[in-house]
């Protein structure tokens, strides 16, 4: 939730007074927050002091209810001016001094009214209607020329977020990347979000859709039958992979290998490393990966729970993929806008044994929705985090056994 | 010798209401009004010895009289009130009119910050104590602070009675404080002490402070105290003050009395 904010500033002899803290106590006592900043005490008696403080409110009104109780006390709101916009100079080309987004809650100053920006996500630009008073950040590639884009820093506000009333593992709002960590108590309250937001979406509730990003690692390891259980069972609404964790599912359901090994037995088997080709080839003569589990090709697994339960399924090409199978988007910035479509509405974000895929759907998420980071290599979560995504909980462990330990938390009994 | 800004009560009425003590059918009785003035005059020259300047009233300013709200004066500058009221706004060209034909350097602030002169402005040599939320707008002082280099505390006034700082805070000479404690706030109260000791700080009872107890005019070891006031004239003689009693309820159907009726020049 984004609080209503307002930067006011204080100045006399405001300490010897009490008239500070006849202030801030008053901001308290109302419900409000405050952050106080640039004190300057006065060096001496009769030089006077000054605060800029940052008064913050859950919502508009009260905001405007305790500037109102502390105005009298000469607490003057800062005059700030409207954001600066230029027009695009070209197609895919913001103006030189464009403002790059970060993926917290932002608003511009339109006309002398804050308007929220829609779509927040980092590193991208924030395009103004002016005459609807609405914004909305754009990627780079898809600027139309003459688009309006918000230029500098001025007239621009990102609001912290505020901390979570709910006091599980992402009430810390802080990347914390251990594998020393026990896993148990994470996985718990993973697993009471996964509940209390399946719930939501059943009531039809909005910001209660539950994304999870994947690699193929995910089948390699074990994890397949955990997170089919989970996706049966309604508890994810849109899966982010590539290429891979599709193919090596669908060959797991055709040969119960993947990339060849037998996964029961654990070893390779005559002609395995054939397998996901003619997986990929034999979906792809039938058009679409819906009509294989449709007609009965396809009868378990992760895409196969996909389709019968609805789930958005977004799969991302890469260089290296073979077919690819009928779906993967090839185009990548193509494959960023659908993405960047589905996580709209999502509540909670799982992203597990994918570096690509984990850091590019970080990159696309709000900060305000809590993310988790699944990987045994505790370096795909750290660079998570190193590259912005700070509200994403890192677990450092292997795909299979924390499906399998997430899915049983919630009832699977295998 | 001290001097003091007064003005005659000739055109002195209930013209308006701008504060809970003010109601147009409690009517001045003009006549008693002259007479308490010109007491108050007799007691402030014969008796404490301080030299008058006389301002000539104006017809329709019926506050003329209360100089204290004229502004402020230090040495040969004075600084003239900007008024909350557009009642007593028309004033504030007599009273720069006034300090300018006299030589004084006229100051003025931002016509958004209210300031009703040494009605909220009040202290010691070196610390001053400015009063709003009633009348005054706590954005002035900061800029009287930079103008006049002295620290001004400001002080909420809380009860609407006590509408001006000069109605429940006076200052007296040596460093002692005559006050209505329940004036103000738990903050402006700690504000207060931390700046004049505790056996420097004698309070007001609220009966004698409703009777403008602290509306006095200190000068030496004299002061100038409206009549009615037993509790507070004893504070003052214990304190080895000499007090000299006053009638002047007339002025109080205004809201002012001995303090609001002068404005100290130098």
């Amino acid at each position: 939730m984004t609080a209503s904010q307002e930067t006011v500033f204080l100045q006399g002899h405001i300490i010897d007074s009490l008239i500070l803290a006849k202030v801030l106590d008053t901001i308290l006592m109302m419900g409000g927050t405050f952050d106080l900043q640039d004190v300057k005490i006065g060096a001496t008696r009769d030089a006077s002091s000054q605060a800029r403080i940052v008064v913050r409110a859950p919502s508009g009104r009260l905001l405007a209810e305790i500037l109102r109780a502390i105005q009298p006390h000469g607490a003057a709101i800062e005059r700030e001016a409207d954001c600066r916009f230029e027009p695009a100079p070209a197609p895919g080309v913001f103006p030189e001094q464009f403002y790059a987004t970060t993926h917290l809650p932002t608003q511009i100053r339109l006309d002398g009214e804050w308007v929220e920006v829609e779509g927040m996500e980092m590193d991208l630009g924030i395009c103004v209607d002016p005459a609807k008073a609405r914004a909305r950040t754009v990627p780079m590639g898809t600027v139309a020329a003459g688009d309006l884009i918000v230029t500098g820093r001025e007239g621009i506000r990102v609001t912290p977020l505020a901390r979570p009333a709910e006091r599980d593992v992402f009430g810390f709002m802080e990347s914390l990347v251990s594998s020393e960590r026990p896993h148990r108590p994470v996985i718990a309250d993973i697993a009471q979000r996964l509940q209390k937001l399946r719930e939501w979406h059943r009531q039809g509730r909005a910001g209660a859709k539950v994304l999870f990003a994947g690699g193929p690692a995910i089948v390699h390891a074990g994890g397949r039958e955990a997170l089919a259980w989970l996706i049966e069972s309604g508890y994810i609404q849109v899966l982010f992979c590539g290429n891979a964790l599709a193919a090596h599912d669908m060959e797991a359901a055709l040969y119960g290998t993947s990339l060849g090994y037998g996964l029961t037995a654990g070893r390779s088997v005559p002609h395995g490393h054939e397998h996901h080709l003619r997986t990929i080839n034999r979906i792809r003569a039938l058009g679409s990966i819906e009509q294989a589990v449709r007609s009965g090709v396809i009868t378990g697994g992760i895409v196969a729970a996909c389709v019968r339960q609805d789930v958005k399924l977004v799969m991302a090409g890469t260089i290296r993929d073979d077919g690819p199978l009928p779906g993967v988007l090839t185009d990548s910035m193509e494959a960023q806008q659908a993405m960047r479509a589905e996580i709209q509405g999502v509540g909670l974000a799982l992203l597990v044994a994918s570096t690509l895929h984990a850091i590019a759907t970080g990159n696309l998420l709000p900060a305000s929705v809590p993310t988790v980071c699944v990987d045994v290599n505790p370096a795909v979560p750290t660079k998570l985090a190193d590259r912005g995504s700070f509200q994403a909980v890192g677990l450092v462990m292997d795909a299979a056994s924390f499906l399998t330990e997430l899915a049983r938390e919630l009832g699977w009994r295998p | 010798m001290s001097r003091l800004l007064v003005c005659p009560p000739d055109y002195f009425q209930i013209d308006y209401e701008i504060n809970p003590w003010m109601r147009r059918e409690n009517g001045v009785n003009p006549t008693r009004a002259v007479r308490q003035w010109q007491a108050l005059m007799t007691v402030l020259q014969q008796d404490v010895g301080v030299g008058l300047e006389r301002m000539q009233p104006v017809q329709g300013l019926p506050d003329l009289v209360f100089t204290a709200n004229a502004g402020v004066v230090v040495g040969r500058r004075a600084l003239v009130s900007r008024f909350r009221y557009p009642e007593r706004q028309r004033e504030e060209a007599y009273f720069a009119r006034w300090f300018r034909d006299r030589g004084y350097e006229v100051l003025t602030l931002d016509p958004s910050r209210y300031f009703e002169g040494a009605g909220d402005l009040l202290g010691f040599p070196d610390t001053w104590f400015g009063g709003y939320r009633q009348r005054s707008d706590i954005r002035a002082f900061p800029k009287l602070s930079e103008i006049f280099q002295r620290e001004i505390i400001p002080l909420e006034l809380i009860d609407s009675r006590f509408y001006h700082l000069d109605t429940c805070f006076c200052p007296l000479s040596g460093g002692d404080l005559l006050y209505l404690p329940s004036a103000f706030d738990a903050y402006g109260r700690a504000a207060i002490a931390e700046r004049v000791t505790e056996d420097r700080r004698l309070a007001v009872p609220e009966e004698e402070a409703l009777r403008f107890a602290c509306n006095a005019v200190c000068v030496g070891k004299q002061v100038v105290i409206p009549a009615g006031c037993p509790f507070t004239t004893k504070l003052l003689e214990d304190r080895g003050y000499r007090t000299h009693p006053v009638q002047l309820d007339e002025f109080m159907k205004s809201g002012g009395a001995a303090k609001c009726l002068t404005l100290a020049l130098d």
